[in-house]
């Protein structure tokens, strides 16, 4: 017997593809001020902590722009604005106007598009292509989507009468700061809610520049603060005495210790959480699809995703042709300039990031598992790394149990649904997972049993504000987007 | 139609079986056990406490639970959750029907057990009637509830999504330490309607009902694993309820604000979802709602794509 195994693709030039003309965006459209302050009711106001810290280009390592640190005093400074602006204007506002003002900011967002998108490839490192066809689209179309629930909350809650709950804290990671800002913002406004935000230390330009269209946008003042600062700065948020929900977007360890914190109080919490997610190829699935889907599944935003498709199980089958048209897939994409509108993978989001990264590639060449990476070129300057595939890796190991946040894929083989089943299962996480196969009734086995909040069928990484996000398990509790969004914010009476 | 009467049968022996009538028969005890994995054992620890009455009255002798038994209801729990989350949700209406059913049948058992724990007769009717009436109310709902809160979601993209509850898991819950019946059962329908499984402990200071609602439960094909009742003091459980690993929520019902902090706290090991009922008053219509089920869901998502390749439409 033949010991080759028949590929039927055809092997592309990837020479040839590689070198692609540069295709920069350009700077000019944005503008970033050289220092930003705290924005709270209403105004730009300098921190009383006096400090400020960089935020830095990860693909160049440049200083952009430095911001305030809130100390402890400025988020009471915050929150005070927000509990105001509750009381004695928010909570009066009627609901049709509170919808007009969520619009206004959704129209707003979608006119500064070109700006926002360069500003967050700049800040944050992912590629423009991500930010300008999605981070800042969907972002604006939260903040559409959540406009028109504000005056029809009678309908979202049967039998029962949804109330605001009054000041959310709200914590948002850096891995899509812009699109964390519109899916904490936008539900909590139209439910009647203030705001205090904090964006994440790494990437707090393009929240900052969205404070700038909500000044702009005459939102009463208050009603929306973001603070900028570190884990300090969220601690004071989560500790705060008058605040009265919680949402935090972030890492699991995180998340335990805010529910903990949280523990003597009546604040209310959603938390979205990490993930390890399943993505699973069974050897009926159309493979080439399947092949562009687990690519799009790991390596979109460098795989900087807590729904990332991490764990790819392979019906044994197939899974010797499966990796060798990854490997290939993985050949062909381009990984540099973020700013680069051909770049398929940008920068590393920080260098702390990037240790973390590299440690786990660390292990898992010394847990005995194959690593492979592409052979793309890096730059010298900035934090990259390439897209990296692990094979033979075990269920125990490291690699596959622990969430990376990083362009890198486990792969695991089985024979049946059974079987996958049990090992997608087994993890304390439940954020997503994913099923390729063209057999619907297999699809439905799949997603009804795999113990996740979002199930990708013959897909992987879609959002839609329309759509509920969120975890099982460890992966956090309550949801983001869609009508199940709302109830985050309310209370029902 | 016509009115079954039952025709009151006089014995032709005396009550004991044998002729002597002088001789007063001894009533039979009943042995107050747990109820876990469908089976009625003591608690491993070999522990009791007793039962008393407010004027201090002898009731019967209590298991008193430890944490192993404790561990060992999880066990159960888990390997019945996944059958009983894949049953047809209107087969987990038909058995909380039965255990209505069966609770009717038995009416009388628990009338008594709850006077002898300082009910009135008309308070103990009452409470019962409201459980059994309870129980109905679920089993109408676990078909219904999953249409009410789900939602088919109009993407932008060329995709079909929808959501969809499904069950949270293992639920850890303490049962309302007031009543001995209606709390309890008020907090295990909703559990088991939703398609979770349960470790719940009985009313320290009330328990005889709970553990002969057990008897309830297992006469009504409810299977064995999906509820498990355990007796015993709040205080020495109440830790282990919240800091379980294979636990997904806990459930608690008291005002002690202590109580309360200590279990959120534990609670933050693995994510659980905490659902505190400090509130509600169990006999009344407030005790029973569809959101009461969805304390305990988790919202699914699912996606699929269209094909959208021809330029034909659904124009007729």
């Amino acid at each position: 017997m033949a010991k080759a195994i028949k590929n039927n693709t055809i092997k592309l030039k990837f020479d040839s593809a590689r070198n692609l003309a540069p295709a920069p965006e350009s700077k000019s459209a944005a503008t970033i001020k050289d220092r930003y302050e705290l924005f709270i009711n209403g105004e730009f106001q300098k921190p009383l902590s006096k400090k400020y810290f960089a935020s830095i280009n990860p693909a160049t390592e440049e200083k952009l722009s430095e911001v305030a640190e809130a100390n402890t005093a400025d988020v009471n400074k915050a929150v005070e604005a927000a509990r105001t602006a509750y009381e004695k204007v928010w909570k009066k506002t009627s609901p049709k106007e509170r919808a007009k003002y969520i619009y206004r900011i959704a129209r707003m967002v979608q006119e500064r598009a070109r700006e926002l998108a360069i500003i967050e490839t700049l800040d944050g490192g992912k590629p423009i292509r991500e930010s300008r066809d999605f981070d800042v689209p969907t972002a604006a179309n939260h903040f559409f989507y959540y406009a028109g629930w504000a005056d029809k909350l009678e309908y979202a809650f049967p039998n029962r009468n949804a109330q605001p709950l009054g000041v959310a804290g709200q914590i948002i990671p850096w891995n899509f700061p812009l699109l964390m800002a519109a899916w904490k913002i936008a539900p909590a406004l139209a439910t009647g809610n203030t705001v205090v935000l904090k964006p994440a230390e790494g990437t707090p330009l393009t929240a900052l520049k969205l404070a700038e269209i909500i000044q702009e946008a005459d939102l009463p003042p208050g009603v929306v603060n973001i603070i900028t600062g570190a884990g300090e700065t969220g601690a004071a948020i989560v500790n705060h005495p008058d605040i009265n929900k919680i949402a935090f977007t972030g890492s699991t360890n995180v998340g335990k210790i805010i529910q903990k914190a949280i523990a003597g109080t009546n604040k209310k919490a959603t938390l979205e959480l990490g993930g390890k997610a399943a993505n699973i190829i069974f050897e009926d699935a159309p493979i080439d699809q399947a092949v562009e889907g687990v690519i799009n599944g790991i390596f979109f935003n460098q795989g900087h995703v807590c729904c990332a498709g991490s764990r790819l199980f392979v019906q044994e089958s197939v899974a010797k042709v499966v990796i060798q048209k990854l490997k290939d897939r993985m050949e062909s994409l381009i990984v540099g300039d973020p700013m680069d509108k051909n770049t398929d993978i940008g920068a590393i989001n920080s260098k702390e990031q990037l240790g973390i990264i590299n440690n786990y590639l660390a292990i898992g060449q010394k847990e005995g598992a194959e690593m492979y990476q592409s052979s793309c070129a890096i730059p010298k300057k900035g934090y990259f790394c390439r897209p990296t595939i692990f094979t033979g890796v075990a269920q125990s190991s490291r690699i596959a149990q622990e969430e990376i946040f990083g362009p890198v894929l486990t792969i695991q083989t089985f024979r049946t649904e059974d079987e996958v089943i049990e090992k997608a299962n087994n993890t304390p996480f439940g954020l997503s997972a994913g099923v390729w196969t063209d057999k619907g009734s297999k699809i439905f086995n799949m997603t009804t049993k795999l113990r996740a909040g979002v199930v990708w069928a013959n897909t992987y990484n879609k959002f839609d504000p329309t759509s509920p996000f969120g975890g099982y398990k460890e992966s956090g509790y309550g949801r983001e987007g869609g009508l199940h969004g709302l109830s985050a914010y309310v209370d029902i009476v | 139609m016509q009115k079954v009467t039952a025709k009151k049968i006089t014995p032709k022996f005396s009550e004991n079986g044998s002729h002597n009538a002088s001789e007063k028969r001894l009533e039979v005890l009943k042995t107050y056990k747990i109820y876990v994995g469908g089976q009625f054992p003591r608690t491993e620890s070999g522990r009791y406490y007793i039962a008393t009455n407010s004027k201090a009255d002898k009731l019967a002798n209590m298991c008193l639970c430890s944490r192993k038994d404790f561990r060992d209801a999880v066990v159960s729990a888990r390997g019945a959750f996944g059958g009983w989350s894949a049953r047809a949700a209107f087969n987990r209406g038909q058995i909380l029907y039965r255990i209505a059913e069966m609770l009717e049948g038995r009416k009388a058992q628990f009338i008594e057990e709850l006077i002898k724990q300082d009910a009135t007769p008309a308070q103990a009717e009452a409470e019962v009637n409201v459980a059994i009436d309870r129980l109905i109310y679920y089993s109408g709902w676990c078909d219904k509830f999953q249409q009410v809160f789900s939602s088919v979601n109009p993407v932008a993209s060329s995709h079909f999504n929808f959501s969809t509850p499904e069950p949270t898991g293992v639920v850890a819950a303490i049962a309302p330490q007031n009543s001995s019946l209606i709390g309890l059962v008020s907090i295990v329908a909703p559990i088991i309607a939703g398609g979770n499984s349960c470790i719940v402990l009985a009313s320290s200071g009330k328990p005889l009902c709970a553990v002969t609602f057990g008897e309830v439960l297992n006469s009504s094909d409810l299977p064995g694993g999906v509820v498990n009742i355990l007796t015993g003091k709040v205080s020495e459980l109440l830790p282990y309820f919240a800091d379980h690993m294979d636990v997904n929520a806990t459930v608690y019902c008291e005002k002690d604000e202590a109580s309360q902090k200590l279990i959120k706290e534990k609670s933050a090991l693995n994510v659980k979802r905490i659902v505190t009922y400090d509130k509600t008053d169990w006999l009344s219509d407030q005790g029973q709602s569809p959101y009461f089920i969805m304390d305990f869901q988790e919202i699914k998502t699912t996606w699929h794509p269209i094909e959208n390749i021809g330029g034909a439409k659904a124009g007729y």
